[in-house]
């Protein structure tokens, strides 16, 4: 199962992780043996063998069409590492998302 | 009084009851030992002294006052850094979230609020509850009390080790592939995961949420069942909650019983990996519940050999998706904004110097098992390998009642030793993952201590989903054994 | 290079054109956690750790969302799912809290529908493919740089008040021919929409979305061209604009030989244009995974017969069933339904107003003023409801034709009610004797000339006196009031007159 340093770089630009020329290095390397013991999922599973996304066998829990509080605006802005007036403030944003 | 932090929670909650002593003498007592003594086991990230104290005093004016208090009022406990609670800094191991207090409380926070208990602070964990060591906190490692040399298992070190050291006679912690359970068995003390969907996890920040459970750790059966009690049942505030009666954990610690039990052992978690002194120690304890009046048989659960393969697809993928939120616009660390940089590069910077090696090594490889081309390969194939497990199980618990096992093939290993090979590291949790992928109960509870290095060995105990009762029955009877004969297991720790 | 006309450019390619459309729902509260959805509120007042994403927060789903996402199914005729999940669509964005969008993948609630919509005299059937149910994100206000726009902007300041508002998302296979179908279609949604009570649907506040993708083809070929999907074209009026813009841009690189590149654009309301977004080769992968922290949905057949049988009557129904107990001709509705005003005359008859009243408002000042502004008739703000109750105020001679006029021009200006708006403007006919009757003097004093003409039996002269009063008293008179008074004064019996 062979994991190229390209492949880490574009799965960390996917991931939003600035990742360092050693990083990438020392992480394909990690990366190919962690895969090479766990692609033996493929060994048992058959196509007809429904996967499982959810232990609990519970469907259709829903709340009713209710307004609660929310939070004090304050509190919501409180963490933020930027704000202006009442709304977070965050560095310029490249592009326009689908 | 002697010494008010060797209580048992449920001896120290009658105390308070009964006017023996004030809960704010008991809060007293234990912030004064972890005062003295925690700077060399570094069990807490956060100790909420004057929180504790507030909590304490209204306990103490309640039963002033005429009121009835729980069964757990006025007892200390230590949260894991992975639950929110308002006003209290909230990290989960992370440089990511170093500051950061949340606006609102868990619900499992909030419930043992409720309950009377007293919350001294929160304890250490791996980052995001990565690892089985504690090694991976950005606030550095927990030490084990048994020997500050060895870790305390992880990802919750912290809450085990805040119990093993007699900081809290109480403390959660939470299970996603063994992270209670691991930590109770490498220390010496009761660790419970409950059935997925027992306890709420509103408010637990999420490792992997199909397979995230927050649990009880304790010195003793009873005190983790009275524990479990006040956690445990229905919350609307999360989805997958299960919406039925909590399972009367109580009631089957008192019992105490194993009687007629069919207890499984499971062929596959033994032999290559285990270490010999965990092996003796779990054939005794299976010869003990033989001796109590189980039915011991064995039974094979073939595809339990793959669950370490499929969890380290599952979890990946999905605490990589958890863990998108940590990105500099909302709270937590801001790196890099000097004006000139995108929201984009911002994110990068900020969660490259955020997060630790673990966690960008899982979030690196969750995107990878999630991404088009490799989804049916990787993540789609583990979820059929759950599939399998899970039958397994159905198939063992239509022969026996519970399945035992050891928690985790050795006993506490060195800090450092394996913190390079994450390989190695993931070994750890090989007997405790199953469980967690199928959703079903299972805990730890002390069986000896390993002839060849004298650490603590832990007897895994795992019931069907909603059969939490059971695996405390069979804990309680095998602790009076084992206590009748050996003494608490606790009493051979060193003093610290 | 000569860009076509969209005339020309038809001539020689056809367009194909699927609609993704997005409809925020109309419930009280958000898809995931109990804020409040009402538009408005000081920014980031509407939100709670759910809906901003803070570490520990879980969804839970609101039931009124599932219900009217359903609702919508049926009406569109779409086969509803026995079991589906909510997946997770992962992408980093700062206006998205948690960088994963809660939507559906591969198993939307309702599948393989259809939607009749009427455009030039044809009913074309447009299959639906999906509808799924997901949640809206926040919204970024760009600062520095151009007004508003990202690009050169210096930085962003966010609102979460939108983020987690239920949307249901409604997928069209690509079977429209024409920007005239494209808009009808749209309307015809917003119809059924607002029929179920699944959202009032105010485009204006950007509750209903559309991203359209248009490709072109040879005139009589079956294969489809590459196509473009114009993002965030948020009105009637724009998705025709939006179309045709595509269809010449389109047209004149498949003229000149080049290929069209599959890309997202972006659609600028001010200029009608189209302009670049990120191509689909640096695609993003969003790694859609089944959303763990919600538990599959699992109607139950005998919901689903439930909520079908409450359906009301549809809009297109209705629209028949109208017109025919109307008896209006072929010529009429198609007068009205290409100004765009059928379905609000309709409405308005059926709010009280007569229907040749009800149909000359709409065709006749509503949509001078709707022109004028650029804006489709139903966009002005004036309902069927107000036109009706103004109808019945000129009919119970409280308002003149001319203040009725004022009346709309002061809805639309102000949103209020007719009366309200009567109320501030002192809008009241005149029709006290007492009050006109210097007027009235004041007049016959003016033009004794006239005066003598209605005298002398000439009553069709008394025309210019009762034009002198309404002028005096700025058309606040009551007409008919002032013609009696002026003929009762020169002697001439209104009565006989
Ligand atoms: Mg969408
Ligand atoms: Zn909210």
């Amino acid at each position: 199962m062979a994991i190229t340093r390209d492949e880490v770089a574009h799965l960390a630009r996917l991931s939003r992780l600035a990742l360092s020329e050693d990083e990438l290095e020392h992480f394909a390397t990690q990366l190919e043996v962690i895969l090479g013991a766990v692609a033996r999922v493929a060994e048992v599973a058959a196509d007809d063998i429904v996967p499982t996304s959810h232990s609990v066998p519970l469907t259709n829990v829903f709340r009713p069409d209710e307004v609660r509080p929310s939070l004090d605006p304050a509190a919501a802005l409180a963490a933020a590492p930027a704000t202006e007036g009442v709304r977070f403030r965050v560095p310029r944003i490249l592009d326009e998302e689908s | 009084m002697s010494d008010l932090t060797r209580l048992t929670a449920a001896e120290t909650a009658r105390i308070v009851r009964d006017g023996e002593a004030s809960a704010e003498d008991v809060t007293q007592a234990h912030l004064d030992r972890i005062a003295k003594v925690d700077e060399k086991v570094h069990a807490f990230l956060h100790v909420d002294a004057e929180g504790a104290i507030a909590a304490a005093r209204r306990v103490d004016e309640r039963r002033a006052a005429g009121e009835q208090l729980g069964p757990l009022a006025g007892v200390p406990l230590a949260l894991k850094d992975v639950f929110t609670m308002e006003g209290v800094p909230t990290t989960c191991g992370s440089k990511i979230l170093e500051g950061w207090r949340p606006p609102y409380d868990a619900t499992v926070t909030r419930r043992i609020k409720d309950a009377g208990l007293v919350i001294l602070g929160k304890t250490n964990m791996d980052e995001f509850a990565m690892g089985s060591s504690t090694e991976n906190s950005a606030f550095g490692p927990t030490h084990n009390p048994w020997d500050l040399d060895r870790i305390p298992g992880g990802s919750g070190g912290g809450s085990s080790a805040s119990v093993a050291a007699y900081f809290a006679p109480l403390a959660i912690g939470t299970d996603t592939g063994g992270s209670i359970r691991q930590p109770a068995a490498v220390t010496g003390t009761v660790g419970a995961k409950p059935t997925y969907g027992g306890v709420s996890r509103y408010g637990l920040i999420a490792l992997a949420s199909s397979l995230d459970q927050a649990g009880p750790c304790a010195r003793n059966v009873l005190d983790a069942a009275l524990l479990h009690e006040v956690i445990a049942g229905h919350d609307p505030f999360d989805s997958t909650s299960i919406d039925a009666p909590a399972p009367a954990v109580v009631d089957a610690a008192r019992r105490a019983d194993v009687k007629g039990m069919r207890i499984g052992v499971v062929r596959e978690f033994a032999g290559d990996g285990y270490q010999a002194g965990v092996e003796q120690r779990f054939r005794e304890a299976v010869d003990t519940l033989t001796d109590l009046g189980a039915q011991v048989v064995e039974v094979s659960c073939p595809h339990f050999t793959y669950a370490l393969a499929a969890y380290y697809l599952i979890l990946p993928s999905e605490c990589s998706s958890n863990l998108a939120r940590f990105d500099a616009m909302r709270y937590g660390l801001r790196v890099g904004d000097d004006g000139t940089r995108s929201a984009e590069e911002v994110m990068s910077m900020t969660r490259d110097a955020g997060f630790g090696d673990e966690v960008k090594r899982r979030i690196v490889l969750g995107t990878y098992a999630l991404s088009s081309g490799y989804y049916d390969a990787f993540y789609g194939q583990a979820q059929r390998v759950r599939t399998l497990i899970t039958d397994d199980f159905t198939a063992a618990f239509e022969r026996c009642d519970v399945l035992v096992s050891p928690t985790t093939p050795t006993t506490a290993f060195r800090l450092g030793e394996r913190i390079d090979d994450p390989l190695a590291m993931y070994l750890a949790d090989l007997c405790t993952i199953p469980s967690n992928l199928s959703g079903g109960a299972a805990m730890s509870v002390p069986c000896g201590l390993a002839p060849d290095d004298g650490l603590p060995v832990g007897l895994q105990i795992m019931a069907p989903a909603l059969a939490d009762d059971r695996m405390y029955r069979v804990a309680a009877a095998f602790e009076a054994a084992y206590v009748d004969a050996h003494g608490p297991i606790l009493d051979g720790a060193p003093a610290l | 290079m000569t860009v076509p006309t969209v005339d020309e450019a038809l001539s020689r390619w056809e367009p194909v054109v699927g609609m993704e459309t997005h409809v925020e729902l109309g419930t009280l509260s958000k898809m995931f956690c109990g804020c409040t959805t009402a538009f408005g509120g000081a920014p980031n007042a509407h939100t709670c750790p759910v809906c901003l994403g803070l570490p520990g927060a879980l969804p839970v789903a609101n039931e009124a969302a599932i219900r009217y996402t359903i609702l919508i199914g049926l009406a569109l005729h779409c086969e509803i799912a026995q079991w589906c999940r909510f997946a997770r669509k992962n992408y980093f964005y700062p206006d998205m809290p948690k960088n994963f969008q809660i939507s559906q993948y591969d198993e939307p609630l309702c599948t393989d529908g259809w939607l009749d919509v009427e455009s030039g005299g044809e009913t074309h059937r447009i299959g639906i493919e999906r509808v799924h149910l997901e949640e809206d994100t926040g919204k970024s206000l760009h600062v520095g740089g151009a007004t508003g726009r990202i690009h050169g902007a210096d930085h962003s300041l966010v609102d979460y008040n939108r983020a987690g508002i239920p949307l249901v998302e409604i997928v069209t296979r690509p079977d429209i021919g024409s920007a005239a179908v494209a808009k009808a279609y749209v309307a015809a949604l917003r119809d059924v929409v607002r029929a179920i009570g699944a959202s009032d649907v105010k485009m204006e506040e950007g509750s209903l979305r559309c991203d359209v993708n248009v490709s072109l083809r040879p005139i009589g070929s079956e294969t489809l061209g590459t196509r473009a999907e114009v993002k965030n074209v948020n009105s009637l009026r724009s998705v025709e604009r939006a179309v045709h813009h595509e269809v010449t841009r389109q047209a004149v690189r498949l003229d000149a030989g080049e290929r069209i590149v599959q890309e997202t654009r972006h659609f600028h309301e001010d200029s009608g244009t189209t302009t670049s977004g990120r191509s689909k080769e640096e695609a993003q992968d969003y790694r859609y995974f089944p959303e763990p922290d919600l538990v599959p949905i699992a109607p139950s057949r005998e919901w689903v017969e439930e909520l079908r049988a409450s359906l009301p009557e549809m809009p297109a129904e209705r629209r028949r069933r109208l017109t025919a107990e109307l008896g209006l001709t072929e010529a009429d509705q198609a007068a009205m339904a290409n100004a765009g005003v059928l379905d609000l005359v309709l409405a308005s008859v059926e709010a009280g107003a007569p229907a040749a009243d009800a149909r000359n408002w709409w065709l006749g000042d509503l949509l001078a003023q709707a022109n004028a502004a650029e804006i489709e008739p139903g966009e002005l703000g004036v309902t069927p409801a107000q036109v009706a109750r103004v109808c019945q105020l000129i009919a119970d001679g409280t308002l003149t034709a001319t203040m009725a006029k004022q009346v709309f021009a002061g809805i639309v200006e102000t949103g209020e009610d007719p009366d309200a708006v009567v109320a501030a403007k002192g809008l009241r006919q005149v029709s006290d004797v007492g009050a006109l009757g210097a007027a009235v003097d004041d007049a016959i004093a003016a033009q004794p000339e006239v005066a003598q003409k209605v005298r002398d039996g000439k009553v069709a002269a008394a025309g210019a006196l009762v034009g002198a009063v309404m002028k005096a008293t700025r058309g606040q008179a009551n007409a008919a009031v002032v013609r009696d008074l002026v003929l009762q004064r020169l002697g001439v019996d209104p009565a006989t007159a």
